[in-house]
């Protein structure tokens, strides 16, 4: 391996899980590679294994919850079977839907919820406030340091939960539907604050999103998942665009199926043009 | 301090009119009034328990009114309890609120399709058949989710954690507490002994 080559910040190969007391295998030959600062999502029907996939990709499964793991799930070229909850904690973050279960319950201010991390690693209170203060930032919850958690919007509550997991400054962070209780405005914050985070800090994201119109603005490549099985996999724009989408149980980004739309009335699309002057155009072109 | 205080009346109530009308084996009688007979004795006996429970229920508002929560979860901290143990301390008293909270949610939903939550008392009994069920599997689950998150987050590692802010203990606290340790020895050697002549 050469210097211009640096191990990829996260690698699963030909991996399979099955949860304990099932032999079901619910993940089924994954391969897929993460390197720093890719964001990679992950799109599927429901039960084709995306929250499994995050659980095996974060390490927790089988550290946390049992069962059984065939291949390998590496962090920085370390088998994640090899390395203790404190280190995986460091090395990959993991949020999931509910951004109420996610906080620990027994912080009395948003402040206390995010040194929660740091703290448990039992690092210098200095430090600890210097990456209070640096998560706070980077999602946009300064504001909010003083308030009880308890009482925050479910906006509010996930970008913190988002913070409390960044202040262990992981290298891989791993995202099971982070927006999906979330208004547009809330998925908007989400969304850029993810995006800032994969381009100044260079972590590697692994996103599943059902939100495609998300993934298409933040995505560098997108894995279908169905069945357990990667069924696509490529490019984020290449696979958004492709028509077998919906029959894999996978709705599009909303330009995708306002040209497939257009195409289907017989209208003709220009790709260059830009989204609002693209609908004016062609509707002016059939008038 | 009142409804610490209040909550123990139901118990000093009863106290009182079992000693005092049922005392067994007491002959002292007060006043006879038809087939009721209250004692001396059982007054006496009523005085004492109703100390004790007003003694106990006291020590309890002393201890919530002076002691946060979140003092007192950072003190047994730092004093070397783990960090499991303050977890769970902690985490029982914070989802108070949140089942509550929860509870009212249910409510609200089921009698949207027409559970009747009001009324006839028996009906409103019936009515925590259908709260308890949801209320214990969401919380379930909750359980699982919050356990996969906090060990995301380093629950489990090692080191002893930082503790936040340490809480001020000066000289005179420390007096103080040493203190209240040695008289509770004394008054229970005292007690003991019959020194005190408290039966």
């Amino acid at each position: 391996m050469t210097a211009s080559t640096p191990a990829p910040r996260l690698s699963l190969r030909d991996v399979s899980y099955g949860y304990v007391g099932t032999s079901v295998n619910v993940l089924q030959g994954i391969d897929l590679e993460l390197a720093e600062g890719r964001i990679v999502g992950v799109v599927g029907p429901n039960e084709a294994g995306k929250s499994t996939l995050c659980l095996v990709a974060a390490g927790l499964a089988p550290l946390a919850i049992g069962g059984r793991l065939d291949g390998t799930v590496e962090q920085d070229g370390v088998d994640t079977r090899t390395l203790s909850a404190g280190d995986l904690g460091q090395r990959v973050g993991i949020l999931f839907q509910n951004p109420v279960t996610q906080l620990s319950g027994t912080s009395v201010t948003v402040y206390e919820e995010i040194a929660f991390g740091p703290r448990n690693l039992g690092l210098p209170l200095g430090e600890v406030a210097t990456r209070v203060e640096w998560a706070a930032d980077l999602v946009g919850v300064r504001d909010l340091l003083p308030r009880d958690p308890a009482r925050l919007s479910g906006g509010q509550a996930q970008l913190v939960a988002l913070g409390s997991v960044l202040a262990l400054r992981p290298g891989t962070l791993v995202l099971d539907e982070p927006t999906s209780q979330l208004d547009p405005l809330g998925t908007r914050l989400v969304g850029d604050a993810l995006a800032d985070l994969a381009a100044e800090t260079g972590t590697a994201i692994l996103m599943v999103e059902h939100k495609t119109d998300l993934l298409a603005r933040m995505a560098d490549e997108v894995v279908v998942l169905v069945d357990g099985k990667i069924a696509k996999s490529g490019l984020a724009a290449e696979v958004l665009a492709d028509p077998a989408l919906p029959a894999l149980g996978v709705e599009p980004p909303s330009d995708v199926r306002l040209r497939g739309a257009l195409a289907e009335a017989g209208i003709s699309f220009d790709p260059s043009w830009g989204p609002a002057s693209g609908v004016q155009a062609a509707v002016g072109a059939r008038e | 301090m009142v409804p610490f205080v209040l909550a123990t009346i139901p118990l000093v109530l009863s106290i009182i009119l079992i000693n005092t009308f049922l005392f067994p084996g007491a002959t002292d009688t007060i006043v006879s009034i038809g087939p009721l007979a209250p004692t001396w004795t059982g007054l006496t006996a009523a005085a004492q328990a109703t100390l004790r429970v007003l003694a106990f229920a006291l020590s309890v508002a002393v201890f919530s009114l002076t002691t946060p929560t979140d003092d007192l979860l950072t003190d047994l901290e730092r004093r070397g309890v783990g960090r499991r143990a303050v977890f769970v301390i902690g985490a029982a008293i914070g989802m108070v609120p949140r089942l509550v909270e929860r509870a009212g949610e249910i409510v609200d939903s089921q009698r949207a399709r027409g559970l009747d939550t009001e009324g006839a008392r028996w009906r409103r009994v019936r009515g925590v058949v259908p709260l308890a069920a949801p209320m214990i599997s969401s919380a379930l689950t909750e359980v699982e989710e919050r356990t996969l998150a906090l060990e995301a987050r380093a629950f489990s590692a090692p080191p002893r954690r930082t503790t936040m802010r340490p809480l001020p203990d000066d000289s005179q606290q420390r007096a103080l507490r040493w203190g209240l340790l040695v008289f509770v020895v004394v008054a229970v050697a005292a007690s003991v002994s019959g020194a005190l002549g408290i039966p």
